[in-house]
């Protein structure tokens, strides 16, 4: 403990609030890759998987299905580092764009997933009064699935964006910038407050965006179908799909869904 | 450089084939042998933690938020992060890398532990009573039996996910199969693909080996899972168990 109560005296050492090294460069860079990241999966996925959870019927339908499922399975398989590093030897090392499609490609099972088993797990009851009233496709989806499912969505989409800060993290290793340089630099250096002070602000990171989420979900979820008792059955949602395999949507539910490192 | 056969666009084959051979019961032998004690070791621990923390949870539902939130908290802290702040207690040994991951799991098998325990029935439960089961016994031989296909799926999730999540102790040289892929990124010239992929593959192997293995001991260990009923059958029984366990979820949990 005394060590990391030494450490905190890293914090205060001369320039370390400024400059291209200061924390404020290195938290922005870090927002600005994660963030980055962020948009192109969620620009990826969740139309994909609100389109693919909404167009429930059909043999191709579940085929599909089944394949956004399974991402979610190879995913969490995957090791990240592994990707990374492999990605940047085999382009030119230094750009951004080999370590931003890892980064990409394994946040986006979380955001497709949820979204897909947001949507297919509304009450089929629902769905079938709001089509009573005349709603289109296209408004069935926006007005009433998707509200439904946004407990779920947001789940998803947290799971992927704390994923992606994780993983900028680690990508400090093959050259990116960010917060992780204080924990790479530092172990290379073995200067172990460098280390503890970047492992301290990535937490630190990755518990503030945890939070935003949480204010986030209160002031989108409708009231409605606000869960009573977080992971317990919504009302208007099915706890499992119908005619998904018993094990596709992990009965826990919550951030595991997905997620690797 | 040797081996001209199936050579890359540069020159360089991707996979060096002739590596795997000399390094195949030295370097990938010994990291393979690390990540097996990684990987498994937290997940054991993990569930040693979680059953009776679900058990407790599932008992007194007040304490389950604030175990749920606590672990969902600790889920989101990056794994590279809590490695470091874990150094300070444990220097670094294979502790440094195995509390944090056993932590991790928490956030799966708490919940999977609980989920499970709540979706016996509860006219199971008091069926069970009825004959006569003192409340350990009725655990043990009723409830515990009855949960576990949930409890199943969430160590199967934990376990994949710790087996890939295990190489990122490679950053503070405690990775198994990681520390192929630095070996790979740190080769003089610019990096090394082979190790790399070697790591990546063996990773993938080991999660997919891991998951039928605890598919194959699920099935075992409830039979009646497939005892004379079709897929259809077990369907129809989900669907007529919801009801019961709907009301269950309040009156039953005693």
């Amino acid at each position: 403990m005394n060590v990391i109560w030494n450490s905190l005296s890293w914090f205060g050492e001369p320039g370390r609030w400024s400059g291209p090294d200061g924390i404020p460069t290195r938290l922005l860079e870090h927002l600005w890759y994660s963030l980055l990241a962020f948009a192109i999966t969620v620009a990826i996925a969740l139309p994909l998987g609100l389109v693919l959870g909404h167009l429930r019927r059909g043999r191709a339908a579940a085929a599909a299905g089944f394949l956004v499922m399974s991402s979610a399975n190879a995913a969490r398989a995957l090791p990240t580092l592994g990707l990374l590093i492999l990605a940047v030897i085999m382009t030119s090392a230094g750009d951004l764009v080999p370590i931003l499609i890892p980064l990409i490609a394994l946040a986006i099972p979380p955001v497709l997933v949820n979204a897909y088993a947001g949507i297919q797990q509304v009450e089929p009851g629902l769905r079938d009064a709001a089509e009573g009233m005349g709603m289109t496709g296209r408004q069935v989806l926006a007005r009433v699935e998707l509200p439904v499912a946004m407990p779920l969505i947001l789940l998803g989409l947290r799971t992927a964006l704390i994923q992606i800060i994780s993983t900028a993290t680690i990508a400090a290793y093959v050259g990116l910038g960010g917060l992780g340089r204080y924990i790479v630099d530092g172990y290379s250096r073995q200067d172990y407050d460098s280390m503890a002070g970047g492992a301290i602000l990535v937490i630190v990171l990755a518990i503030a965006t945890q939070l935003a989420f949480a204010v986030l979900e209160r002031a989108v979820v409708s009231p409605g179908v606000r869960p009573a008792e977080r992971g317990r059955a919504r009302p208007g949602t099915k706890r499992r799909a119908r005619g998904a395999p018993p094990d596709a949507i992990p009965a826990e539910g919550r951030g595991a869904l997905g997620g690797s490192r | 450089m040797s081996a001209p056969s199936a050579a890359a666009a540069d020159g360089e084959p991707l996979i060096r084939w002739d590596w795997i051979g000399r390094n195949l019961d030295g370097v990938i032998a010994e990291a393979f042998r690390e990540h097996l004690v990684l990987s498994f070791t937290p997940v054991l621990l993990g569930l040693l933690i979680a059953l009776p923390l679900g058990l407790a949870c599932a008992r007194w539902s007040r304490l389950y938020p604030v175990v749920l939130a606590a672990t969902s908290v600790l889920y989101a802290v990056p794994a590279i992060g809590l490695f470091v702040i874990f150094v300070a207690f444990t220097r670094l040994t294979y502790a440094t890398v195995i509390v944090p991951l056993a932590l991790y799991t928490l956030s799966v098998l708490v919940p999977a532990v609980v989920d499970g325990l709540r979706s016996v029935p509860g006219h199971v439960r008091q069926a069970a009573e009825a004959m006569g089961y003192r409340p350990l016994r009725r655990l043990l031989r009723v409830e515990l039996p009855l949960a576990l296909p949930v409890v199943m799926a969430g160590l199967r999730v934990a376990t994949v996910a710790n087996i890939s999540l295990v190489s990122v102790g490679a950053l503070i040289g405690i990775g198994g199969l990681g520390q192929l892929m630095v070996t790979g990124m740190k080769w003089p010239g610019g990096g090394f693909a082979t190790p790399i992929i070697v790591a990546i593959v063996l990773i993938i192997l080991l999660a997919l080996a891991a998951d039928l293995l605890l598919l194959l001991v699920q099935r075992l260990l409830t039979p009646w899972e497939r005892a004379g009923r079709g897929r259809r059958g077990r369907a129809a029984a989900r669907e007529a168990a919801a009801p019961g366990r709907a009301a269950a979820g309040e009156g039953g949990a005693a």
